[in-house]
Parts: structure tokens; sequence; C-alpha cells
């Protein structure tokens, strides 16, 4: 059983009793979500917080273990959605427009990651941030400017293949009732792709590539020093974030039966997946399932918390209107101030250094 | 003479209106020591630097085994058997002992397999487990033992005594198994009882009798007992070379060296 563990975790294990209950919580419930909930909102939150853990797992695959500070990851996730999305609407509901629009993307995603690694993992950090934010800032401006191609602003509702639809009945589960509609076959495409993205990149950080990446994190000189290309292996990783992050724009348009701006490139989106790393623990890829599961769980709950908070205090001076559902941001960022204040390694980062003091303390 | 290791023509560094290191033409062969001297300031550090690639030459050549390596990076030159443990600890802070020379041996070995690598070689450099490499890591135990440190292998660096680093920072560079060393002052600031673990080390390595061994270090007893030659530095500039007993006594490295009285410089030159 642990030996199962070791080889799909590729060694790297939680590493805290705390931390691998969360994630066996919050593994278990995504895995039987389609079983438990039957709401229309809670599988989506499902499905999203899926999406999520991958592009935030790619970006800390850049931000946690390569040390760069990009602000094109959206983009990746952007052309990964329109790739899958403009080609679903274009050539056909067919897995073929599936499979094409995807290889596409990735190969555009490939393309562009290099030349920006080349060109710019060169210069200054600061550069590298700007350089990034001015070409995910083109990019946006041009999804929205070619609207005969893209749908603009308003983005793209198309059809997915006939196994993926809500109406297609797959079969009934007999003893709970349940109906197994192309809707729940969607959602495992889903669930089951991101357990695979996942543990993929956690065999990457956790190889001999992975741990040449940290080293360039810990120490760029020295990594040179011993033989080590460092533009070489940050290019390779930009790639492969890059890639990742394609794979996750590509599900969740496969998810959403739709692309546009506003669910893929903006760039709410890419402040919350910064956000979603730093709270749950960069360099530690686990941190991307803590920061995502709590971040999207927020964003879906916190205004139905609140309207609720706000109605059973009503008489109460100024708390009902501290509470109005409208001041959810206020409190998203309350709460993330305050996860930074707290947790400054992030949550797996704090879990793990409190774990190794428990078990030293017999000891000493 | 056989081909030099490690060669030098009109090499030269300049840093805004300062001339760091200036036309310095100078040979290093292969089972020798040689020591650098020379006042603080005087371009030894640089110099090692712009062999090692850390920086690139303002003008002039450098030349590995006769083939000019002037263009090629650090990384590169690395991989061509070039060794460098540097003056001021440079290190992988938050890795612990083992994993700073593992990396050190992992890079040896794709070095070594060289473009056998390939894409193969890529793709299982990505896809395998890196704690599963056992090859790679028992080499590095090796490396640790032959500095005294295989007992604090899990002990992260920043967690390391002084003299520990400079011990591991030494490590690093036998790991890679080059033909050229570069110790840059290696036991500077190191305590009395820790001094010969780097020494004998040195001692080894020269009497193995194939490796390129240049050395920095101001203190002139060591200098004494392990070098064959002697190059002296002053202003970036070679201002003498030759047999060590020659050149400490030689009236130039007395005056440009030591920078001090002649009879004093006498003293200070044989007793450090
Ligand atoms: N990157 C740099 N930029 C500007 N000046 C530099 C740089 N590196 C070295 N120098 C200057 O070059 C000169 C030579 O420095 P270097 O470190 O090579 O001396 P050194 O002989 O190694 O001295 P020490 O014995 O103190 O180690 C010094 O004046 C130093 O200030
Ligand atoms: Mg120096």
């Amino acid at each position: 059983m642990s030996g199962i563990a070791d080889t799909l975790l590729s060694g790297d294990l939680p590493r805290s009793r705390i931390l691998t209950a969360l994630l066996g919580v919050i593994v278990g419930v995504l895995a039987l979500a389609p079983l438990l909930f039957d709401g229309a909102q809670a599988i989506n939150t499902a499905a999203k917080i899926c999406v999520f853990i991958v592009l935030a797992a790619s970006y800390d695959l850049l931000l946690g273990y390569t040390g760069i500070v990009s602000f094109a990851h959206t983009m990746f996730f952007g052309l990964g959605a329109y790739g899958v999305g403009l080609a679903l609407y274009g050539w056909g509901a067919t897995w073929t427009s599936v499979a094409a629009g995807l290889a596409l993307a990735i190969v555009a995603g490939l393309a562009l990651a290099l030349v920006i690694g080349l060109v710019s993992l060169r210069v200054k950090a600061i550069f590298y941030a700007m350089i990034t934010l001015a070409v995910a800032s083109a990019f946006a401006i041009l999804a929205g400017q070619l609207s005969d191609f893209t749908g603009g602003e308003d983005g793209r509702s198309f059809r997915v293949p006939e196994l993926l639809r809500p109406a297609t009945l797959l079969f009934r589960l007999p003893l709970l009732n349940i109906d197994i509609t192309g809707r729940t076959a969607a959602y495992y495409l889903v669930a089951g792709s991101a357990a695979g993205l996942f543990l993929s990149a956690l065999r990457v950080v956790n190889s001999p590539f992975g741990r040449v990446l940290q080293a360039i994190r810990e120490n760029e000189f020295r990594a040179e020093a011993i033989g080590f290309d460092v533009v070489t292996y940050r290019t390779l990783g930009n790639c492969l974030a890059a890639v990742m992050a394609v794979f996750a724009g590509a599900l969740y348009a496969l998810w959403l039966r739709y692309v546009g701006p506003d669910t893929t490139l903006s760039f709410g989106i890419m402040l919350d997946i910064l956000l979603m790393v730093v709270i749950g623990g960069m360099g530690t890829l686990y941190g991307a399932i803590i920061g995502a599961t709590l971040f999207i769980l927020a964003q879906s709950y916190l205004q139905k918390l609140m309207g609720a908070a706000a109605k059973s205090t009503q008489g109460i001076p100024v708390l009902p209107d501290l509470l109005h559902p409208d001041r959810w941001l206020l409190w998203l960022g309350v709460l993330f101030v305050l996860s930074v204040y707290f947790f400054p390694a992030g949550i797996v980062g704090t879990l793990r250094s409190r774990a190794v003091t428990q078990e030293q303390l017999p000891k000493t | 003479m056989p081909t030099p290791a490690i060669e030098t023509r009109d090499l030269t560094i300049r840093f805004g209106g300062h001339v760091a290191v200036d036309a310095v033409s100078c040979a290093f062969h292969a089972g020798t020591l040689t020591a650098i001297v020379g006042p603080n300031g005087a371009g030894k550090t640089t110099y090692f630097n712009l062999i090692s690639g850390q920086l690139p030459a303002t003008s002039g050549t450098v030349h590995l085994d006769a083939a000019d390596i002037s263009h090629l990076s650090a990384a590169a030159r690395a991989r061509r058997g070039i060794g460098r443990a540097f003056q001021i600890t440079n290190l992988f802070p938050n890795l612990s002992t083992l994993e700073n020379v593992r990396l050190a041996t992992q890079s040896r070995a794709r070095s070594r397999a060289g473009a056998a690598h390939g894409l193969a070689g890529t793709l299982r450099e990505l896809t395998s487990r890196w704690d599963r490499d056992t090859a790679v890591r028992s080499r590095a135990l090796d490396y640790l033992a032959e500095v005294n440190l295989a007992e604090k292998r899990d002990v992260p660096v920043v967690a390391l005594s002084h003299g520990d680093k400079r011990k591991l920072e030494v490590a690093l560079m036998m790991a890679l198994e080059p033909h050229v060393f570069m110790f840059d002052e290696p036991t500077a600031g190191m305590s009395v009882d820790e001094v010969p673990v780097v020494l004998d080390l040195i001692k080894r390595l020269k009497a193995r009798g194939d490796a390129t061994i240049l050395l920095v270090e101001h203190k002139m007893d060591v200098v004494r007992s392990l070098a064959d030659r002697i190059v002296v530095l002053h202003n970036g500039r070679l201002v003498a070379d030759g047999a060590p007993a020659e050149v400490i006594a030689s009236p130039i490295v007395q005056e440009a060296y030591l920078g001090i009285a002649p009879t004093k410089a006498v003293e200070a030159a044989l007793h450090g």
C-alpha cells in the first residue's frame, strides 16, 4: 500500500499528518463528487477546483520550483481553452476536433514559451515579469479583437462530443438510483486528467531535472558553475509549465462548453492562481491542491455565507453592512492577508515544518 | 614541452577604467601545482573567473588543451573539465550537504554521457526519480567522505560551520572530476585542525600526477610546501613566475607582493 503511494507520488509524500488528512479529504470528495452532490453548483465547483489544481500546480512549477515570476501563465491556459473550444466550434463536436485543437494549442504554447524563454530568461527577473505581462496583455487584446474567429468579448459556446453531453444518459447506478449522464463522464474526464497531470508534475519535480531546477532557484550562479546550462533548464521548465497550463485550459473548455476571455485570459485569474500558490505553499505542489481548493470554495460560497450572516445580524449596527454579500472581495482580501501573515511559508510549508519539529521533540 | 592543459594569452578584463587583469599570458601543465599569489585586489580571483568563464574577457583568449574556449559559457567549461572552488563560499544553502555534492555528481554523470545523453537521456532526466539513482548518490557520498563530511550528509548548508562550508566547497569541485582544479584560498578562515583535511586532499590530488592544479593562497608556508611554481600577480599584471624559492626571494616579489621593507618581507614570506 505504502509502496503504491510512494510510486504514485514519486517518493514525495505529504510529510505531515494534518496535511495527509487534508489532502485525503479533498481528493476523496473530488473523486466522489458526482455521487455526493446533485446540485449543479456543487459539481461545477468541484470541476473548477480540479482544473485550477492543475493550473496552480503548473504555476508552482514556474514560481516555486524554477523561481520564475511570470504573468503570462493565463495566456497558456487561454491557448488550451481556445484551442479546444474553437476546434469544437469550427470543426464539429468530435473527439478528433478535441485532439486537433489540443495538439495545435500545445504546439503554439510550446513555441510561445520557447520564444519568451529564450528571449527573456536572460534578463533580470523584474524585466522578465514585465515582458510576460506585456505579452499576456497583447494576447488577451488579440483574442478580444479577432472576434470573427474567437467570438470576441462574448467568447464562443460550442457542443462537446456526445459522450460528454449532459443529455446523454450512460447508465443508471442500480442501488443508489443515480443517473450517470454525460455530465458525470465529463467530470471524470476532468478529474482523472487532473490527477494524471498532477502526478506527472510531481514526478518531474522529483526527477534529476527537477533537482536541477531547485538548485537553480537556490543558487543560479553555482548551478551554472557545476555545469548546468541555466537558460536551457529554465526554458525547459517554462515549456513544461506552459504545456500543463494548456491542458488545464483544454479541460476547462470541455467542462464549461464555452470559451471566452473572462474565464481564461483575464488578469484576475492570473492573480487568483498566484494567490493559490502562495497561500498553499510555493515549491511544494501539494500547496496547489490546498490553495486552489480553499480559494475556489471561498469564491463560490463566501457570498452565500455572508448573505446568511448579514440576515442573521440584522438590527445590529454596522455589521450587516460589513457582511453584505457585495463586500465578499473585501473579506476574501482580509482572509488572504491573514493567511499570508500566519502562514508565511504557505499552508503546506507551515504544516510540514511543524511536523518536523514535532518529530524532533521526543529526541531532545 | 607538451601542450599546456590551460593557457591564457594576453588575457585582459577592464571594469570601466580599471584594468583588473592586464594582458596575462601564462601556461599551466598537467601534473603540476601552480600557486598564484599577490596582494589583496591583485586580480587573482578575477583571473580565475576569466579562466572558468564566470566573467567574459575584454580581450585575450583562454585555451584548454590548445582549444580556444573563450567563447564557452561557465557551464560548458565546467563540463569540459575545468573545476572551480570559490573563495567566497557559493553553495546551495537550503539543500543538505549530500544533495549539494549529488548535484555535482549528477552533472558529472550527464557530461560523461556526452552526446549519448540525447533525447532519451533528457526524457530519463525528466521522468526518472532522482532518489533512485544510487550510483550518483554513492559517488556523492564518497566525495563527502573525502572531506570528512559523511556524518553531516543530511545537514543543510545553512546549518554548517564556516570550515565545513569551505570543505563542502572543495567537495563540489572534486565531485565534478575535472582535469583542472582551481582552488581560491581553500583554507581561508578555517580553524587550525580543519586545514590539514583540505591540504591533504590537495596533496593526494597532486600525487595522482595528472591533475592541473591552480592554487590561490596567502599562507606562504602552505605555498612553499605544495607549489611546484609560483606566479605573482600585482595590479592585474603578471610580475614574477618561477620556482618557489626563487620567486619568494626575488626583490620584485618582496616589493610587489608584500609591499613592505625587504627584510621584513622575507620574514613574512617564510613564516606566513
Ligand atoms: N565584477 C567586478 N566589477 C568591478 N570591479 C571588480 C569586479 N571584480 C573584481 N573587481 C576589482 O578587480 C580587482 C581585483 O579583484 P580580485 O577579487 O580579483 O582580487 P584578488 O587578487 O582575488 O584579491 P583577494 O586576495 O582579496 O581575494 C579589485 O580591485 C576589485 O575591486
Ligand atoms: Mg580573491
